[in-house]
């Protein structure tokens, strides 16, 4: 039996994955020519039925599906003390709408950091944690002390935290003495000590040094504050607070396939518009899923794709989706009435009465539903 | 060196407040100084407060000194004797009034046994903790605080015996409980605040049950006889006022059943009601939109085309009862008013007997609706024949830990039996013990709980019962005032939309999400339908898309710009109509682009 050839000739008609499926299970259950029609004919029908039919207003079904929850996240967002073992990432209603706003800087920017099959354990996943959090002079710092006699800097380093990073004091001073600088970093024992090249420096200036001195970048990738290693069913991965993905994606041990940024425009910027796109789709459906709501991912779908369909983002609200619509009655009806009237008057606008909102203002009959057409017809088979 | 303020104003200056203050409060205790005098020291700021304005919000404390309180059992013997009065106290130092700036330096006890040597006064009883209202509540320490302050929040909405001079009152709106009763478990404040003679509220029979599932959620199911006997029957009253204006030029309101030539006259039936003089006699029957003052007022604009000879040139302003009320007529008052004009005041009377959707509650904020009136045969019995008149869901109490309530229940039953009112002022120390000995001796159960057989079957029922009686309120929130339906009605004047709100005999909104709701269905026709209360249909011009001119005699349509009559009639709603005027009104062209219809 060709079921291959069977199935490719549906290619207009139903999609890839459908077709897949159905190619498995004939063969699986070994049908014969007039079973396989069958199945295919049935197949044809569920898919049919399963689709949205001509004139369902699906936009405000899917507008209803997420806000009808959403209200419900507006007396629940509360706030999980300590979850996610330390990496505290706004969550509901708040992140929602952050998402769809398509804020350009969100509020607790994090990533999801998966790894290479090399260093997917414990220690790997540790030791590329550690590369990736940013490390700074005062983080491994126990104790500083700004020497008025000298006028110099002594820090004390703690040992177990240096270790901790694999670095040593030496590493230290010289990351220090990096670049252009006012003082000079040496070993004094266990502690450092930043001599100012400027002897007559103010007792006030020095102690803005030392306060540059501390916030020095050691180790890791700028702007990560926090990398806290999960697992889950075995498969090791990395939560971080603050967001860098470029830099990210070329450490070693991380799989650029599969690691991805909370914030959808660093997505954007770093992969383009069909991640962010994804980026909305997952993070939306994971936001009112979190809350233990139940939403269809389709109606986040048709939101995503509203934002990107332009390959450009566009929000959803005045200044996005709903900002460009082309009746002027409808812009008018949605928030600044008066400047979408003045506007569409000096520009001598025409509106063609083709969406909803503006035939529900004249009462006419609403093109959706049964008010789709006004004649129909069914040709004789 | 400490400032010295008095009401707030400079003074001057003292190297010891505390003598100052020490100073003060000796003078007023002794009489040498006004007893309205308030002092503070302010350690904080180091100034002293001197208070003796008005609005200060006082309270009499128990003066204590080295840790004796002032007031002794002699004086407590004198004023039972009746030797000594609250004035006497005070005069005598006992008791102070003590202002909230000046509380901020003492130390209070709550009671007799808690004074030390630090303490500056003394309560002169702890349930002073409480509001007017909360006060009235018995046994309040055995709930939960939130419960009282329901409770206290609905004494305020309770109908009752408001006045006793109501017949000779003309209030706009009142209510009056008929049979008020006082509480059979009272406290002390009630005797305070002399709510014992205006009560406001029932004794009755309450059984803890669940009975036919009506009274469910809150609801509560009575006793058809018992309300027949006149629990819950209450009076509305309201009072319309008619006022007979001048106006310029000599000419005046009339007050008499308008004549028929008279311009907005009602039918000949609307008057009916109304004697010779125009005004309904009392104890006639009224209904909804009856008049009850005929009067006529003359045009408003004289001289402006109005004005048609050979008729009355007066228009009709009778005062009608509202739309949904009626009843008698209770009392007429004939008056005049500062300006010297004529008034009447017809007073209305309204019987409300319970129905189904009243609300009742007990002083614990356990507020319910009535949910069935059931007839007293088919209500459980005990063996001696009582049958509960309300019947309250037990689901009501777990959750809200009302347990003063099932104190209420038994120290109710005990006073009722006894013949004695039973006072559960707070913090007295009540407790259930104190019921269950004399319940036993009166001969029930001293768990409360009754032997009940059902009133339909005669079966005896598996579990005992609680019953007892318990303090009922009716609260004004009644279905009468409330209740409203619409299907054609008035319509605003500007957009011929329905009017709002159900004084205006208003439609119920169909709004925005519900509108959504419609085309997410694609309802599209119905949508439409819904919506066509304000529908028009208007001429518009094909040529310059504009509303054209409709002639009254011909009702030939003609467009103001062209002059022409080539119009299409079409169907919108009068608000967009509306818009439209709007928009050319603010010089903006709004076109319309007009095609046949097909």
């Amino acid at each position: 039996m060709d079921y291959k050839k069977m199935v490719d000739k549906l290619e207009e008609e139903l999609p890839e994955k459908v077709r897949n499926r159905l190619k498995e299970r004939m063969e699986e259950e070994d049908l014969n020519k007039e079973e396989a029609q069958k199945l295919i004919k049935n197949t044809k029908e569920s898919y049919k039925k399963a689709r949205f039919e001509a004139g369902e207003a699906f936009g405000v079904v899917a507008a209803q599906s997420i806000s009808e929850p959403a209200t419900q996240m507006t007396m629940r967002t509360y706030h999980v003390a300590g979850s996610a073992q330390g990496v505290e990432i706004t969550q509901g209603l708040p992140r929602l709408i952050e998402v769809v706003d398509a804020r350009k800087t969100i509020k607790t920017p994090s990533m999801d950091v998966y790894l290479e099959d090399d260093f997917n354990n414990e220690d790997g996943a540790k030791e590329v944690a550690k590369n990736i959090k940013e490390t700074k002079m005062g983080d491994v710092a126990s104790e500083d002390r700004v020497d008025l006699l000298n006028l110099s800097i002594e820090i004390d380093v703690n040992s177990k935290k240096l270790e901790g990073m694999d670095l040593d004091l030496e590493d230290v001073v010289g990351k220090l003495n990096k670049g252009r600088r006012k003082y000079e970093a040496e070993i004094e024992g266990e502690a450092i000590k930043i001599e100012p090249k400027d002897e007559d420096i103010s007792v006030r200036e020095l102690q803005r040094m030392k306060n540059k001195v501390m916030g020095k970048h050691l180790k890791g990738i700028k702007g990560i504050s926090q990398a806290v290693v999960t697992e889950k069913k075995g498969s090791w991965m990395i939560q971080t607070l603050g967001t860098n993905l470029k830099k990210v994606l070329g450490v070693e041990g991380v799989d650029p396939t599969k690691t991805v940024s909370g914030d959808p425009r660093e997505m954007q910027k770093v992969f383009g518009i069909e991640a962010y796109r994804n980026t909305i789709l997952k993070e939306g459906h994971k936001t009112i899923k979190e809350q233990g709501l139940d939403v269809d991912i389709r109606h986040m779908m048709l939101v995503a794709d509203m934002m990107t369909t332009d390959g450009e983002i566009k929000a959803i609200g005045r200044y996005g989706v709903a900002g460009e619509k082309g009746s002027v009655l409808a812009r008018a009806s949605f928030e600044v009435t008066v400047r979408h009237l003045t506007e569409a008057s000096i520009k001598g606008e025409t509106d063609e009465l083709n969406s909803t909102v503006e035939n529900v203002i004249i009462n006419q009959t609403v093109p959706v539903g049964t008010g789709m057409y006004e004649v129909s017809y069914e040709p004789k088979k | 060196m400490s400032d010295v303020f008095l009401n707030g104003k400079f003074l001057g200056t003292t190297e010891d407040p505390k003598e100052i203050v020490e100073e003060v409060r000796e003078g007023r205790r002794e009489g040498k100084i006004p007893k309205e005098f308030n002092v503070r020291h302010n350690k904080d700021e180091d100034n002293i407060q001197i208070n003796t304005d008005t609005g200060r919000v006082r309270r009499p404390l128990v003066i204590v000194e080295d840790g004796d309180p002032k007031l002794k059992d002699k004086h407590i013997e004198k004023i039972d004797e009746g030797e000594m009065g609250w004035n006497d106290l005070i005069n005598e130092g006992i008791i102070e009034w003590i202002d909230a700036a000046e509380e901020e330096d003492l130390l209070v006890a709550t009671t007799e046994e808690e004074v030390t040597e630090k303490h500056t006064h003394m309560e002169i009883h702890p349930a002073s903790i409480l509001g007017i209202n909360a006060s009235l509540i018995p046994f309040p320490e055995y709930n939960r605080g939130d419960r009282i302050s329901y409770g206290a929040k609905m004494i305020g909405q309770t109908l009752g015996f408001y006045s006793a001079n109501y017949p000779l009152r003309a209030d706009t709106k009142s209510n009056l409980l008929a049979y008020s009763q006082t509480p059979l478990v009272t406290t002390q404040a009630e005797e305070a605040t002399e709510l014992n003679k205006h009560p406001a509220g029932q004794n009755v029979v309450v059984a803890l049950l669940s009975y036919k599932g009506f009274n469910i959620e809150d609801a509560l199911i009575m006793n058809q006889k018992s309300v027949e006997r006149g629990f819950g029957r209450s009076y509305f009253f309201r009072t319309y006022d008619a006022e007979k204006k001048r106006y310029s030029g000599g000419q005046e309101d009339e007050i008499k059943i308008p004549e028929k030539d008279v311009r907005g006259y009602r039918s000949e039936e609307a008057y009916s009601q109304l004697a010779e003089d125009g005004i309904v006699p009392p104890e006639v029957e009224v209904e909804g939109n009856d008049v009850i003052v005929g009067k006529t007022s003359p045009l408003r604009f004289m001289g402006t085309g109005d004005f048609v000879t050979g008729i009355q040139n007066r228009r009709e302003t009778s005062i009608t009862v509202r739309h949904g009320e009626g009843g008698v007529a209770d009392k007429v008052l004939l008056s005049e008013n500062e300006d010297g004009n004529k008034l009447v005041k017809v007073t209305l009377r309204e019987q409300r007997i319970p129905e189904l959707g009243d609300k009742f509650a007990t002083r614990y904020g356990q507020k319910g609706v009535l949910g069935l009136l059931e007839k007293e045969e088919n209500l459980p019995f005990t063996k001696d024949g009582i049958t509960p008149d309300v019947i309250l869901n037990p689901h009501a109490i777990p959750s809200r830990q009302t347990v003063g309530q099932m104190l209420e229940v038994l120290a109710g039953k005990t006073g009722a039996l006894e013949g004695k009112k039973v006072d559960g002022t707070a913090f007295t120390g009540k407790t259930n013990e104190d019921f269950k000995d004399k319940l036993k001796e009166l001969g029930f159960r001293s768990d409360g709980k009754e032997v009940l057989y059902n009133g339909e079957t005669g079966e005896k029922m598996e579990a005992e019962i609680f019953q007892g009686i318990v303090y009922y309120e009716k609260l004004e929130h009644m279905v009468s005032n409330k209740i409203h339906a619409r299907s054609r009605g008035p319509v605003t004047l500007l957009t011929k939309q329905p009017t709002e709100g159900r004084a205006k005999e208003g439609g119920l909104r169909l709004g925005e999400m519900e509108k959504d709701c419609f085309i997410a269905h694609g309802a599209s026709m119905t949508l439409k339908e819904r919506f066509s209360s304000d529908e028009v249909t208007l001429p518009v011009c094909k040529k310059c898309g504009i509303i054209a001119d409709e002639d009254e005699k011909t009702g030939k349509a003609m467009c103001p710009m062209c002059k022409e009559s080539d119009v299409e009639e079409v169907p919108m709603s009068y608000a967009f109509k509306l818009l439209l005027d709007e928009l050319k009104s603010m010089v903006i062209y709004p076109k319309l682009e007009v095609e046949e219809a097909v």
